[in-house]
């Protein structure tokens, strides 16, 4: 694979997303196309297929108990034990999949090898792609519970609070808020270092490239949509709430920037439970991790654990009875 | 190939691991090149097994002398274990190429080789998955990143899956905890089918599966190395020790590497073990049919861990023992702690371990009933069981080389540190991105061991003789201590191209050199022969 393909690629798939949804609505109107169908079908593929990917992964057994140990095990009671990074229990588990999930702690481990003269091996402390992931997936929750606001009526509290912290500084009019350019900014660095070290350069796919654009897009459109074309957001609100209580109404004349955001935002769920954006689901149920380290100690039984052949006791000692007896080691049968 | 015919290590490490080929990996041909892979399994050995397609071949062959349907047996293979792994299942969906894992495995930062980021080892396979086993990979094809399988690929997988020692490095910092090892113990297990596999892992196997061990050692033939251990003890101590073999009623059966009777400096701790059992007075026993820890199955196939792993429990059984301790080994403690008791227990027929000397009921133990030496050892010296002089190993400045298998799959990290610090007064630890759950390979872990790997082994060794020689200098470290046998043996090599004045051994060696035992004479020089003191002084 090679890289410039990977990206082209991308590049190319995703701006013919974006044309698609702006000649759609610009010019030929296809307003409930993009407002109506293809939401409702992104939607239903979304819920269906990462409900189906899930029971799917869930249904293959785990037959081992295979944790990554990345600590002192449980053992004799005056050697102290991290319950956190080699669980002995299952509130250690907790721990560990908390840490794992919202606060990325695996990857804060992060490291960089360089190679000296000597020739030596050097480890430098690397957290940039731990603080980009971080600010990436937090800014685009927060983004995604602000957008609660056009599916709710009364918004909830909640949401105007975070709304009103987001929107703090209160720069331009609208105002700008703060996860927005962290989410942009995130985003462009998560594709900086795609594209810049060599490394991960190498091993990039278009998918890779294509999740990053798409999302990518789907922020700029957001943003230019909300702050330089200023599209009608009670429109905007009156469709996503028609959608919602299944009475699809596009109200005419939102503008097809809309339409462009919303196209994107419909190909990135269809597209997320066949693509590795179910990461999101699969952390969970890694073996490496959501299992204690209590192989000794408790039972874990393999449900197709089948009988093999072996060679038996029986079958050695015919090998060997003479020799054995001969150098005095007891046999069962003279 | 051997260790003189590598160029030195400044030359050998003349490499840029930021600078992939000009092609891209999908495009660039495997290149089997003298020193970098392992001979192939003899026939004569996969019909011990009853394995697929014995034959003579060479990887450096073109033809490889497969089943005519090979393609097709590897791809209901992939199917099987799809079904059957989650962690297959998952490790082929989730990876999201971060690239975190990259300059986590020894061989890429010894050989420069992308396609040793255990990202790009799992594409391998991963490129196939998509192509034949998803929608998109079916839809795209190539721009899905799917490929097809073809005899290169096959190739190439077996160049990189037996290029990968499972140590699970990468696991540890992978977001998702995707580990390296679980792909290519399945791709081993798919190469298995076609008849594909190296003869220093296959031999063994079939060793271990009719002699019990895997240097195919008969069991008159261990009587006769235990009994030089035991003479070459009494002439260090002049304690005779008298030891039991294949005792009925013991209380616990000892089990512990093969590699340890066989050859320095594993003989040395094996010798350990005896002196120790044999001051304790312990009712214990040695097998000749369970006369092997270590499981080369594991780099095999599921399926052949738990044959060879099944003379355990058997012989715990017939012997009627109580329990069981394991010796020092690390592939071996994968095999023990993660895959026994599930694939031959449950073990009911034992007791729950409690340790005869101190009454400590270990109960970290207590469903697969056996217990790490480390862990019954540093019970004693916290009990105060054990007359230990450390000044015996004043001549020895020791680091401690954690073997990946007890450190990221037991979680063995302060045990064998313990037994360390109350054995010998001069211990330093290596760089913490090195150690513990951190540690690196000795570069010759999961079979690649071998003379004819050598040069791929020097490779994989570099970032632990970077970490060895950093102590080196910095604190005359003379001694790499560690306890795995694969270690003894691997890390002698190491030490020998990357750090010359280093010697290597086990902990229960420089455990039985500090132990004072009851009626030995005055003990003059190590469990090596070595003279005990600073031979400077003494003239």
């Amino acid at each position: 694979m090679n890289a410039l393909f990977s990206l082209v690629s991308a590049l190319i798939a995703v701006a013919a997303l974006v044309a698609v949804s702006w000649f759609g609505v610009g010019a030929i109107g296809l307003d409930s196309v993009f407002g109506v169908i293809i939401p409702y079908i992104a939607l239903a593929i979304f819920i269906i297929g990462v409900v189906y990917r899930i029971v799917d992964w869930a249904r293959v057994p785990v037959p081992f108990r295979i944790p990554t140990t990345c600590g002192q095990g449980k053992s004799l009671p005056w050697i102290k034990a991290d319950n956190l990074d080699c669980p002995y229990n299952t509130w250690g588990v907790i721990g560990r999949m908390f840490l794992e999930v919202f606060l990325f702690r695996s990857l804060f481990r992060n490291s960089k090898a360089e190679l000296r003269e000597g020739p030596k091996a050097a480890y430098a402390s690397a957290k940039w792609l731990w603080l980009f992931g971080i600010l990436f997936h937090y800014s685009f929750l927060i983004i995604v519970l602000r957008h609660l606001r056009f599916f709710m009526e009364p918004i909830p509290s909640f949401v105007e609070a975070i709304t009103s912290v987001d929107g703090f500084f209160q720069i331009m009019v609208p105002t700008v808020f703060i996860s927005d350019l962290l989410f942009l900014g995130a985003v462009t660095l998560l594709f900086l270092r795609r594209v810049g070290l060599p490394q991960v350069r190498y091993i990039s796919l278009p998918a890779d490239y294509f999740a990053l654009f798409l999302i990518l897009g789907i922020g700029i459109s957001g943003v230019l949509m909300r702050n330089f074309f200023k599209v009608d957001l009670l429109g905007v609100k009156s469709l996503a709430i028609s959608l919602f209580t299944l009475h699809p109404a596009p109200p005419p004349g939102i503008h097809p920037i809309f339409y462009v955001h919303l196209f994107l935002v419909s190909v990135l769920i269809a597209y997320f439970p066949f693509s590795k954006l179910m990461h999101a689901g699969g952390v969970f149920l890694s073996p490496t991790r959501n299992l204690a380290n209590v192989n000794r100690s408790e039972r874990y039984v393999n449900p197709w654990n089948y009988p093999v052949k072996v060679h038996t006791y029986e079958e050695y000692e015919n090998d060997y009875r003479e020799k054995m007896k001969e150098c005095g080691i007891p046999v069962d049968k003279e | 190939m051997e260790l003189h015919d590598l160029p030195k290590p400044q030359d050998l490490m003349n490499i840029d691991l930021n600078k992939p080929p000009e092609t891209g990996w999908m495009d660039t041909p495997t290149v089997f090149r003298n020193g970098t892979y392992s001979y192939p399994a003899a026939g004569k050995n996969l019909k011990i097994l009853g394995l697929a397609n014995p034959r003579q071949w060479s990887p450096a062959d073109e033809d490889w002398k497969l089943p005519e349907n090979w393609k097709e047996i590897i791809l209901q293979g992939m199917k099987e274990r799809l079904e059957k792994y989650r962690s297959f299942r998952l490790f082929m969906d989730i990876c999201v190429r971060c690239g975190a894992c990259a300059d986590k495995c020894h061989f890429f930062i010894g050989s420069g080789d992308p396609k040793n980021m255990p990202v790009l080892r799992a594409e391998l396979i991963r490129s196939v998955y998509r192509n034949d086993f998803t929608l998109l990979g079916k839809m795209l094809g190539r721009l899905g990143g799917g490929r097809e399988l073809t005899i290169d690929v096959l190739k190439e997988w077996f160049y990189y899956f037996f290029q990968c020692t499972e140590c699970r490095r990468c696991s540890v910092f992978c977001p998702y905890g995707i580990d390296t090892a679980e792909v290519t113990m399945i791709g081993r297990e798919l190469l298995n089918l076609v008849g594909l596999n190296i003869n220093w892992v296959i031999e063994p196997v079939a060793n271990c599966y009719r002699t019990g061990n895997h240097l195919g050692i008969p069991p008159h033939g261990l009587v006769d190395m235990w009994q030089f251990m035991t003479d070459d003890i009494e002439d260090i101590t002049g304690i005779k020790i008298d030891l039991p073999i294949n005792k009925k009623g013991a209380e616990i059966l000892f089990v512990t590497p093969s590699g340890d009777y066989f050859a320095d400096p594993g003989t040395y701790t094996c010798m350990g073990y005896m002196m120790l059992f044999h001051e304790l007075g312990l009712d214990y026993t040695w097998s000749t049919y369970a006369s092997e820890g270590g499981n080369f199955g594991l780099f095999t196939s599921h399926e052949m861990i738990k044959r060879l792993n099944a003379k355990i429990y058997a012989e715990a059984k017939r012997l009627g023992v109580k329990w069981i301790i394991g010796g020092e080994c690390g592939h071996m403690w994968r095999v023990i702690h993660q895959y026994m008791e599930t694939m031959n227990g449950p073990a009911d027929f034992l007791e729950e371990p409690v340790s005869p000397i101190t009454g400590t009921k270990f109960e970290n133990a207590k469903q697969s009933k056996m217990v790490h030496i480390t862990e019954f050892t540093s019970d004693l010296i916290k009990n105060g069981k054990l007359k230990l002089d450390p000044s015996r190993n004043d001549k020895i400045i020791a680091t401690y080389h954690d073997s990946c298998n007890t450190a990221r799959a037991a979680g063995l990290l302060e045990e064998p540190r313990y037994v360390i610090r109350n054995i010998m007064n001069n211990f330093y630890e290596m760089p913490e991105n090195t150690i513990r759950e951190q540690t690196f390979c000795c570069g010759g872990g999961a079979g690649l061991g071998n003379d004819e790997n050598i040069e791929m082994r020097m490779r994989g060794a570099f970032p632990r003789a970077s970490a060895l020689r950093h102590v080196v200098d910095k604190h005359a470290v003379n001694r790499l201590l560690c306890m795995c046998a694969i270690d003894r043996a691997t890390l002698t090599a190491l030490c020998h191209y990357w750090a010359p004045d280093v010697t290597v051994g086990g902990i229960h060696e420089l455990l039985a050199n500090a132990l004072v035992m009851k009626g030995e004479k005055e003990r003059t020089v190590d469990l090596r022969g070595e003279p005990l003191g600073d031979e400077e002084e003494d003239e």
